[in-house]
């Protein structure tokens, strides 16, 4: 039967669940975590219904391990956690990584380090989103700022790692987890819905990480009759372990360039006014929604403000941020956390332009009016 | 050289992958022949079959096996493992793990999959020694010998780790050693068959590495020693069993028992949630 849109009032948490449903997740497998755990709970109460698995991990080194299971097995593989459950989680993103195994994984971000606040909000993880696992590689984080944008890129987020055959963070937070909105889940005949491809080749002649001009490796999923080797260890194009400097190369510029060669497909944003920007502000998720409110009613009093939304923190946006930028003397990111957004900005932005950053040292979202006090009290 | 006469089990080996990276005298290939000549009898499609691994000597032997395989995380294999068998049930899916990868980094997961009765095999090579790592004490390393981390002696007693699984719940539960693979064969058909959980530990020789420090000069002479200490018991509990280096090691079957497997449970789940009767 074809699923009809309908339009519901729920949490960003609930939202990331209908999302997760309608892109064709049937396997979740997570570890209580606030603010986090009204994912799981819906989960559990949704998966089985439409044929799905739910199941509570015995710790977050076990979820994130079982959806990779679950993914390596075909199935679209979810999970969700928060603050230490993320750091948790870290080892095994790294072997989805390296695998090349499609998961998704929803880092609900909150007040940190360490055990921090559990139910608050904080922006403190969106260098952890890609650099947290060792060694080289690239991932692709998306970030949502409303109840709507947590359904679309949860779809987006099993999209694109089907494409890239890659996980995928979504970045939520505190706020979003239970902030409720209007939201229309699209129906079936309304979203596009991609799955990983599957190898045309004959066994005898398959070679599972063998790259395209794409670069992206087709892998057969168990139980397709190809007798694949998923490996964590540095592999050649047959998936086998050698220790040999040409096959870590190739093996590292695989899983970085794979991502990189593509960014052009991958970079989401949302800008506003920025065509003449002179004070242009970065603020990313439910911080960029506020900034943008700021920045409106700033026009009206006919300041030359810009406001630029990076969804896709990883691959950063560079290209779309330079031109917004262009015309900026001043560049400002606003964030909840002493700063973490100002490095990918500054690292875009050429030199000589000034970039700063606005912390809003608050758990509870600030209104357009706080931000502006703030402003001032820094200027 | 030309080879002109095949392995008989040539048909499930990565022949390409040859030689393999375990050390002359190693009881893994001892395990491996046996877990493939059960696999041939029973007559199993290769196709169906899933060799997990974590990392230790063990981890390697999806490597060598023409089997769908992936070679994760250290002390991770079982949760892949459930993954891999909750998203397809069609699929066979074997653990394997030494007793650092299995008991020590990945205990957590060995004994929730145990408690949940996962529709998994779980093959633990137990040589009481991390080997590939060249030679710390392991939870299994007995209070008698020395290891490169306990020049002393351990600092506490081992785990026996068949009675850690049955406690557990796990529903079939056995321990051979590498001094009976006829034996481990006819157990390792039983625990491809076992509906739910079932575990085999395999008391093996590390000649190399245990063996050298604790005074075993030849791979013979550890293999004789595996050989004494390991006695098969009949029809005792797994908690009846020793795991004594001086005195006994006891093998056998401890547990095979039916109760309802984690893939039915979860079918059950599915069943209510459509609101259909169980």
């Amino acid at each position: 039967m074809m699923e009809k849109g309908k339009v519901l009032y729920v949490t960003g948490n609930e939202a990331v669940v209908e999302g997760a449903i309608a892109a064709g997740c049937r396997f979740y497998a997570g570890y209580p975590i606030t603010p986090s755990s009204e994912i799981a709970e819906e989960m559990s109460k949704r998966l089985p219904a439409v044929g799905g698995m739910y199941v509570q991990g015995e710790d977050e080194l076990a979820s994130i391990n079982m959806i990779v299971g679950a993914s390596m097995a075909g199935a679209k593989a979810m999970t969700a956690t928060s603050g230490p459950g993320y750091s948790l989680m870290q080892e095994g993103i790294g072997l989805a990584v390296a695998t090349e195994t499609p998961v998704v994984i929803v880092d609900v971000m909150r007040a940190g380090p360490s055990t921090g606040i559990a139910s608050k909000a904080w922006q403190g993880d969106l260098m952890q989103a890609r650099f947290g696992s060792h060694s080289d590689y690239e991932i692709i984080a998306l970030y949502a700022s409303s109840v709507q944008e947590a359904f679309d890129l949860t779809v987006e987020a099993f999209n694109l790692a089907e494409t890239y055959m890659s996980p995928v963070v979504l970045l939520s937070d505190g706020v979003l987890a239970r902030m409720r909105e209007r939201l229309y889940v699209k129906g079936q005949d309304e979203l596009v819905i991609v799955n990983r491809k599957k190898p045309t080749e004959s066994p005898e002649n398959y070679l599972p990480y063998k790259r395209g001009d794409d670069y992206i490796p087709t892998i057969a999923n168990f139980g397709d009759g190809y007798a694949v080797l998923k490996d964590s260890l540095t592999h050649d194009e047959r998936g086998y372990y050698y220790e040999r400097p040409d096959i870590q190369a190739k093996f590292v510029l695989g899983v970085t360039e794979k991502i990189r060669r593509n960014a052009s497909k991958i970079y989401r944003w949302q800008e506003e006014y920025t065509e003449d920007a002179e004070v242009l502000f970065v603020a990313s998720g439910v911080m960029g929604r506020i900034a943008s409110v700021m920045v409106r009613e700033a026009r009206q009093e006919g300041k030359k403000w810009g406001v630029f939304r990076p969804i896709s923190i990883w691959p950063f946006p560079e290209d779309a941020l330079r031109r917004a930028a262009r015309n900026a003397s001043k560049v400002i990111t606003i964030e909840m956390s002493v700063g973490k957004l100002v490095y990918p900005v500054k690292w875009t932005l050429r030199d000589g332009q000034e970039v700063s950053v606005l912390p809003w040292l608050s758990y509870e979202a600030p209104s357009p009016d706080d931000l502006l006090n703030l402003l001032e009290v820094k200027a | 050289m030309e080879i002109t006469v095949q392995h008989p089990l040539e048909r499930y080996i990565r022949s390409e992958k040859m030689p393999t990276t375990w050390c002359p005298g190693c009881g893994i290939g001892t395990v491996v022949q046996s877990f493939l000549k059960a696999i041939d009898e029973l007559g199993l499609d290769p196709k169906d079959l899933v060799m997990i691994s974590g990392i230790g000597c063990t981890g390697r032997v999806p490597h060598y096996l023409k089997f769908d395989g992936a070679h994760v995380l250290h002390g991770r294999a079982i949760p892949v493992a459930l993954g891999v068998k909750l998203a397809n049930p069609k699929l066979k899916v074997v653990v394997w793990g030494g007793d650092g990868d299995i008991a020590s980094i990945g205990g957590n997961h060995l004994i929730h999959a145990a408690r949940r009765n996962a529709d998994l095999t779980v093959i633990m090579i137990n040589n009481f020694i991390y080997g590939l790592t060249g030679g710390q004490v392991a939870p299994t390393t007995p209070k008698e010998t020395v290891t490169y981390t306990s020049p002393y002696n351990p600092d506490s007693k081992p785990f026996d780790v068949i009675k850690l699984v049955a406690a557990a719940g796990a529903t079939y539960v056995a321990r051979w050693s590498t001094a009976y693979p006829v034996l481990l064969k006819e157990s390792i058909k039983k625990a491809l068959n076992h509906r739910g959980f079932s575990f085999i530990e395999v008391i093996s020789q590390c000649p190399e590495i245990f063996g050298r420090i604790n005074g075993f000069k030849e791979p013979y002479d550890l293999y004789l020693k595996i050989k004494k200490v390991g006695q098969i018991r009949r029809g005792i509990s797994p908690f009846e069993a020793k795991y004594d280096w001086n005195e006994e090691i006891s093998l056998g079957e401890f547990v095979n028992r039916e109760e309802p497997t984690y893939l039915e449970q979860l079918e059950e789940i599915k069943k209510k949630a459509r609101g259909e009767k169980a």
